[in-house]
């Protein structure tokens, strides 16, 4: 199977869905003639011209609230935010309007909106720019988010965001766009709300997202050649909505949970799946659930310490011999 | 840029009743405005005698003094044309067509309501009218009628949407935003101000900054803008009909504020609301610049219709509300199940979409 880049997954899913959907235009900061901020976008300005793919001003509550409100009308935009960082400024829009209009009209209204873009710490941006919003999102009742860990999933996973009805938030990751994966050849799709399993373990699950789904594969592999501790590796892919099927099978496999989150730990994601964990299963538990998140912090600066500020495989490695 | 230009013809001020748009109007067009507004006021008197009876929660926010700018505005609108305005919405809603009943019942929070009673008096909505809401957030409507426009461009529609805000939210950045993205993209979009000269219990002199009107600011976009009398019914139309072409063969937006004036509150619930301005004050709109009492007063003397007709008017105008009222006490409150329902159109439709994982959480 050829190796692909996430970034080019992502691209080719948009080109694919740009040809097969009259309705889906490109629409976000830089995306047209400058070929994507993180050159997500490339090329496509140049293949399918001004009306598909859209330049806009610095001004993410106006277009991605305009989005939205196209989108009632039947287009598919599908909005990039250079980082997901900028969604506060837009978050009156992306909140209210488009998470809410469906539920306050009495189901007249749908927005099948896609907002895209990274989230993520990791790249010495500072607090401002290193949001990861997918809690925030998924909170919210009405709303859709997703976090590819991989090429693959990135393609699957967006091609399927733009062809939902909903508004879908597809968050990416600046550090993994260069990445490689296997990805084949022609159209494939992978539904929300489908967990993966990305190693299989006998002796704890590490559960994660995002690009925390590969560091979690690398504490694995330390695990297995230094510990001789098996760990299977689920990645949810879908935060909302959530496979918990796939949580309780591999909880009910292992007995130990380890959650791996680049989310701050207050209200993040993995603290969802550490109460369905309690809810679902606790009789299947062999040890605490324990979590490995961010430091709890607003994301730093200084490139000698953010490193370790987000979960690294030593920190999920500690973790796991702590309860095994 | 000018008030008036050059593609409009020059109308006295005193006589909008010559105006293109307005010469060919029917008696039965010029008296059903006059329905339509009495509708919109009846509508709300009677929600006021039941939320001071507390058979309602949350805000009421009343169109009461405003009618001509709805029913004005709208009385122009051909099938891709689209309206959105904010929380004071009832007017708006009856102008478009929607039924006093599920109105009344959407008030009331019952399941025959609009909304399945999930949305309240701020958020009404009919997209088979054309009517995108009913929106809470003041100025957060204003990006998605700049969207509504796009998508008719996108679509290679002719048509436009009437955007609605307060001269409260003039002040909000997602307006000015859209007035960028409008003129930058020339979409189709108008942006009714209804100024009421009150961002709730703020005057206009205590909130906004500006020279001669709100609609000025438009210049800074290079945008057309225009101002209207929002108690003369023909000026109303005329100025939206000019703005409505503009937008239907250029693809131009505009700005349009409209003098108007609310006679009660920003909602029920504003306590000060004879605070912040005198009793003199409201008592000389109502009597002096009514957009109901002048209409029929105009109609009277154009011999559309006598002052008996109007009473029979008014007294079956009175009926249907009494009856939306009956209606919305009748219905039922809505089951509890109807909680999970209208989150997701994918849930709603029974797609595979809408059934891998889990949507709702909790018990």
């Amino acid at each position: 199977m050829p190796l692909t880049t996430y970034r080019k997954a992502l691209n080719d899913a948009l080109a694919e869905e740009i040809l097969r959907d009259e309705n889906v235009v490109i629409i976000g900061e830089e995306v047209a003639q400058y070929n994507g901020a993180y050159k997500v976008t490339e090329g496509l300005w140049e293949r399918f011209g001004d009306k598909r793919v859209v330049d806009t001003p610095i001004s993410e509550a106006g277009f991605i609230g305009m989005g939205i409100g196209a989108s009632m009308l039947g287009i598919r935009p599908v909005m990039e935010l250079m980082f997901w960082s900028f969604a506060y400024v837009a978050w009156d829009q992306i909140i209210n309007n488009a998470g809410q209009v469906r539920y306050m009209s009495g189901g007249l209204i749908n927005c099948p909106i896609v907002i895209r873009g990274p989230a993520n710490g990791g790249t010495n941006v500072g607090a401002t720019h290193s949001h990861t919003p997918e809690n925030f999102i998924a909170n919210t009742p009405g709303l859709k988010v997703v976090c590819p860990a991989t090429a693959y999933d990135a393609k699957g996973l967006m091609k399927t965001a733009i062809r939902d009805n909903d508004p879908v938030c597809v968050m990416e990751n600046t550090l993994l766009y260069g990445e490689s994966w296997e990805v084949p050849e022609g159209e494939y799709l992978i539904p929300l709300g489908v967990a993966d399993t990305k190693r299989e373990g006998t002796d704890v699950s590490l559960i994660a997202h995002g690009r925390a789904v590969i560091t979690a594969l690398k504490a694995a592999e330390i695990l297995a050649a230094e510990h001789g501790i098996h760990a299977e590796v689920l990645d949810l892919r879908s935060i909302r909505p959530l496979d918990e099927e796939a949580i309780v099978r591999t909880v009910s496999k292992t007995h130990r949970a380890v959650l791996v989150d680049e989310n701050k730990p207050f209200c993040g994601v993995s603290a969802q799946i550490s109460a369905t964990i309690m809810e679902k299963c606790f009789d299947e538990l062999d040890a605490p659930v324990q979590r490995v998140c961010a430091l709890d912090a607003p994301a730093i600066y200084a490139p000698a310490l953010e490193p370790i500020q987000l979960p690294t495989a030593e920190r999920i490695v500690a973790k796991v011999l702590q309860i095994s | 840029m000018p008030a008036v230009t050059e593609d409009e013809a020059y109308v006295d001020p005193a006589d909008y009743s010559r105006a293109e748009v307005n010469a060919p109007l029917t008696a039965e067009q010029k008296t059903g405005f006059y329905r339509e507004m009495l509708r919109i006021r009846r509508f709300e008197q009677v929600a006021l005698k039941y939320y001071n009876q507390g058979a309602m929660g949350g805000f009421l926010h009343l169109y009461i003094g405003q009618e001509a700018v709805a029913v004005g505005t709208v009385s122009l609108l051909g099938k891709d044309d689209h309206v959105i305005t904010a929380y004071r919405d009832h007017g708006h809603a009856l102008a478009v067509g929607m039924g006093m009943n599920e109105c009344m019942a959407e008030l009331f929070g019952k399941a025959t309501g609009c909304s399945r009673g999930k949305g309240g008096s701020m958020h009404f909505f009919a997209p088979d009218k054309n009517y995108w809401g009913g929106h809470g957030i003041v100025g957060g409507q204003t990006p998605l009628g700049l969207g509504l426009a796009y998508a008719l461009k996108y679509k290679g529609a002719k048509g436009c949407a009437l955007c609605y805000l307060g001269d409260g939210a003039v002040n909000q950045g997602a307006y000015h935003e859209s007035l960028n993205l409008a003129a930058l993209w020339k979409l189709p979009v108008i942006y009714i101000i209804e100024n009421n000269k009150y961002s709730m219990g703020t005057t206009i002199d205590r909130s906004s900054a500006m020279r001669n009107c709100l609609a000025e600011r438009a210049d800074g976009y290079g945008i057309v803008w225009d101002i209207a009398n929002g108690e003369d019914l023909y000026e109303v139309r005329a100025k939206t009909a000019n703005a409505m072409r503009r937008a239907h063969e250029e693809s131009l937006p505009t700005v349009l504020e409209v003098d108007t004036y609310r006679y009660y509150g920003h909602s029920v619930a504003d306590a000060n609301a004879k605070k912040y301005r005198s009793a003199d004050e409201i008592e000389r709109y109502k009597n002096h610049h009514d957009p109901i009492r002048l209409w029929k007063k105009r109609m009277v003397e154009e011999g559309v219709f006598t002052e008996t007709d109007a009473e029979a008017i008014d007294e079956e105008v009175k009926a249907e509300t009494n009856a939306a009222a009956a209606f919305a006490l009748e219905s039922e409150a809505p089951a509890p199940e109807t909680i999970f329902e209208d989150v997701y159109w994918e849930v709603d439709n029974n797609t595979e979409a809408g059934s891998t994982g889990r949507h709702f959480f909790g018990d």
